[in-house]
């Protein structure tokens, strides 16, 4: 039967994710962000998916989704790319090969060199949690890309995207542009454990989906928010459908 | 200058590292961007800016920067305020704009960096 039979009933069901969280990849997060404890801690709080997003790299992602893997647990692989105007926006891609691809744009286009010192270390765990490496590259800084050039990057690798808490100042696509371009074909967008409710409406105008997510750079972070999917499955091409509202798939905060 | 002598004859506010002030300051250097910062500021130069976020004090310690400004009496986070306490970088704040600020620095005899600075 094909899809949008006014006799066809998809079951849809509710599915709890908190979309951004970071890994002891990410200079400004703690070094006790391993796979197996993010996924200890995702279970505690019932979430059915989580988002691992580390700052311009995605190198811890196989061994989280592996971790989550043993403990029946969904991960979305994505990133926390920053922008020349140091706007940070999210991506999320379905396969590994397209979210590598994503990487190595982003690595081509991120200049500098991470001094431990003054930003912190960036641990490449395994799925067991042992340190096996750290990535020298400067992930705490900006690429040279545009927000509309990762947006079109990540799209054209079938990806999507989130501009990352809206409502804060530093590092959000509003306070740094001033306002969401129009022709900014971003897919969602996110405000943080913070933002004053009185503003959601305000964002919701933009005619996005709006979701919620913690930032976790710590363990007790997780899942201190999260965002409420309602889809059939759940898969990558299910939250695409959310965000896009087909065929009763929704996005709630 | 000692940054001291600045922050007195311009009535900055101290919020951190206060026996810092000592710090010589060679030049000024004015910008909002983070990585514009990393890639341009020189050792010594006091930087003015509105970014009241923790990362600028990583910044300003990698580069070895003489003090931060934060101008329009806009407020460093408390993390902000921790972390310059341990890196003993001193954050002052000024009710001026950037644009009467710099006027001033340079009324003081503060200029740009040196590479800029030989363009004038």
């Amino acid at each position: 039967m094909p899809w949008g039979c006014p006799g066809l009933k998809i079951m849809l069901k509710e599915f709890k994710m908190d979309l951004h969280i970071h890994t002891c990849l990410s200079p400004c997060a703690q070094s006790e962000m391993l796979p197996t404890a993010i996924i200890k801690k995702a279970r505690e709080q019932n979430l059915d998916a989580l988002g691992i997003c580390d700052h311009n790299s995605a190198e811890n992602i196989t061994a989280v989704r592996k971790a989550a893997h043993r403990a029946g647990l969904r991960v979305l692989a994505g990133m926390e790319i920053c922008s020349r105007e140091e706007v940070h926006v999210l991506a999320f891609f379905e396969d590994d090969d397209a979210l590598m691809r994503m990487q190595t744009i982003v690595y081509e286009n991120l200049p500098g060199e991470n001094n431990e010192k003054y930003f912190g270390e960036q641990l490449i765990a395994d799925e067991y949690d042992k340190v096996v490496g750290s990535t020298k590259k400067l992930l705490i800084g900006s690429t040279t890309l545009g927000v509309n050039e990762i947006v079109a990057s990540a799209h054209s690798l079938g990806g999507l995207t989130v501009a990352s808490h809206i409502d804060r100042e530093s590092f959000s696509i509003i306070g740094q542009l001033g306002f969401i371009p129009k022709d900014l074909p971003l897919d969602a967008l996110e405000i943080s454990p913070r933002c004053n409710p009185d503003e959601i409406e305000n964002y919701k105008s933009y005619g996005l989906p709006l979701i919620t997510s913690s930032d976790a750079h710590l363990l007790s972070d997780i899942g201190r928010v999260f965002t409420k999917f309602l889809l059939s499955a759940l898969s990558f091409s299910e939250v695409a459908m959310a965000f896009r509202g087909i065929q009763g798939r929704a996005v709630s905060i | 200058m000692k940054l001291g002598q600045i922050v007195e004859k311009l009535h900055l506010e101290t919020r951190v590292a206060v026996d810092a002030l000592d710090n010589e300051v060679n030049n000024g250097y004015v910008s909002d961007l983070l990585s514009d910062v990393l890639a341009n500021a020189e050792k010594g130069n006091l930087w003015i800016t509105l970014q009241i976020h923790p990362n600028i004090v990583a910044i300003a310690g990698m580069k070895e920067l003489a003090g931060i400004v934060i101008i329009n009496a806009r407020e460093p986070e408390e993390e902000t305020i921790s972390k310059a306490d341990q890196e003993r970088l001193p954050i002052m704040v000024s009710s001026m704009s950037a644009f009467e600020l710099c006027g001033k620095l340079y009324a003081l005899g503060l200029s740009g960096t040196k590479d800029n600075a030989e363009g004038i």
